[in-house]
């Protein structure tokens, strides 16, 4: 699902940012292991970034909202451990295993841990040209996939232009649902705020989305 | 799950004495579970959190960013790109792929910010605060940044412009801060401590001399 609770540019009415001076890196131990535990499993490879992301994005709006940021990891990473078959709800129900795991192809020891500290690469080879160049009048396409986007909905239908192009990337539609890399060009495309928002948004705000060429009409 | 608790799932900043939260007691329960069935190494969740506290942290785009104020020729390879220049340096903790610096100007203020979930240049700024993956800031950041900006006691020059950066892909951004006035002969070191987190974000500005004593 892409219009869910998760896409929250432009809304209003959720109140003033409140930043916490010298906010601890955790704020609780267990927040720590979510975190772990999330890059743990995510070596495994079971799944990609996105499916990752998707999992979070299609629990209930309420339960989203009401959780906090650590809450909605162990909520998403629960579910996917079950969904991939890797653990009972059996097993979560008794808080221990009542099973042997699977066999996986890869497991995070701790020598391998530095190496996961750093981004993983997402760039891949491209196998057509380029479509759009920098400088060029795109307008967003106006989707609503039941399946994950990384497209907002605020940019949906809107006219923007091309200011760069970012390489060949990971298509996230695909990638989330299992259907591949298929690897799509990256371009950051920049809108007025006025396109966005309206004629009485502030002319000297500008927007850019990272946007896969899929997402792009010539305009 | 415990039967002998009360607390609700959400309830998790209590905790007392011993009792445990329904959430922290499924935590960790999910850690015996993967662990018992070989999926996790609980040391290797140990290193990553030690990591995730020291090694990377918004020391290192301070660094960066000093480096960038002293040497123009860096400063053009950061902004030609970020990861080759940053991962030149030698004292930072690895960038990898695919980091983006943009340049605060007197006319043009960035600020990034992540509206779909919490994209965050991690290894230069560490892991993102609350305020940055809470639903008020990814709201209004692309509707209202100026208001974003006054909640953080910033006011820009009237005339300048705004550059809001909505990291919808696997790139990521940090804002190259002006340098502040008066620092005219301070060292890289000393002008790395002017270089707060959210200047580097955009929701902030680095502190002048001043400020920083």
């Amino acid at each position: 699902m892409s219009n869910t609770i998760h896409d929250m540019g432009g809304m209003h009415g959720f109140g003033p940012v409140e930043a916490e001076p010298n906010e601890p890196v955790f704020h609780e131990p267990w927040e720590s292991r979510v975190m772990a535990m999330q890059r743990a499993m995510g070596y495994t490879k079971l799944w990609t970034i996105d499916g990752g992301r998707a999992s979070l994005e299609t629990l209930p709006p309420l339960t989203y909202l009401a959780a906090s940021y650590y809450q909605r990891w162990f909520l998403g990473l629960e579910r996917r451990v079950v969904t991939h078959g890797l653990v009972g709800a059996d097993e979560l129900a008794a808080g221990h295993s009542l099973r042997p795991g699977r066999q996986l192809n890869r497991k995070l020891m701790p020598s391998d841990v530095p190496a996961t500290m750093v981004r993983g690469n997402y760039e891949r080879p491209a196998a057509t040209p380029a479509r759009f160049k920098t400088g060029d009048p795109v307008r967003a396409r106006n989707i609503s996939p039941t399946t994950h986007t990384r497209l907002p909905r605020y940019a949906r239908g809107k006219l923007g232009t091309v200011e760069a192009i970012r390489g060949c990337h990971v298509y996230p539609d695909t990638a989330a649902i299992g259907a591949g890399d298929d690897p799509q060009w990256l371009y950051t495309v920049v809108f007025a705020a006025r396109e966005l928002w309206g004629d009485a948004a502030d002319p000297s705000v500008k927007v850019s989305i990272e946007a896969f060429e899929p997402y792009l009409d010539p305009a | 799950m415990a039967a002998d608790h009360t607390h609700s799932s959400g309830d998790h900043a209590h905790d007392h004495g011993s009792e445990l939260s329904d959430l922290q007691l499924r935590v960790r329960a999910l850690e015996t579970i993967l662990t018992e069935k070989g999926y996790v190494d609980p040391a290797a969740l140990d290193q990553i959190i030690e990591a995730s506290e020291t090694r990377i942290g918004p020391h290192n785009g301070a660094r960066i960013v000093a480096r960038a104020w002293v040497d123009p020729d860096f400063k053009q390879r950061l902004l030609a790109d970020a990861t080759e220049a940053a991962n030149s340096l030698g004292f930072v903790s690895p960038v990898g792929s695919h980091l983006i610096a943009v340049e605060n100007t007197p006319q043009t203020h960035h600020m990034v910010v992540c509206t779909l979930c919490s994209c965050y240049p991690w290894e230069v700024l560490g892991l993102p605060p609350v305020w940055y993956k809470s639903a008020p800031y990814r709201s209004r950041a692309v509707i209202d940044p100026k208001g974003v900006l006054a909640d953080f006691g910033v006011a820009l020059p009237p005339d300048s412009e705004i550059r809001i950066w909505d990291s919808t892909a696997e790139t990521r951004f940090m804002v190259l801060p002006m340098r502040p006035p008066g620092t005219d002969g301070m060292s890289e070191d000393d002008l790395a401590k002017l270089v707060t987190r959210d200047s580097m974000v955009g929701t902030g500005l680095a502190k002048t001399p001043d400020a920083a004593t």
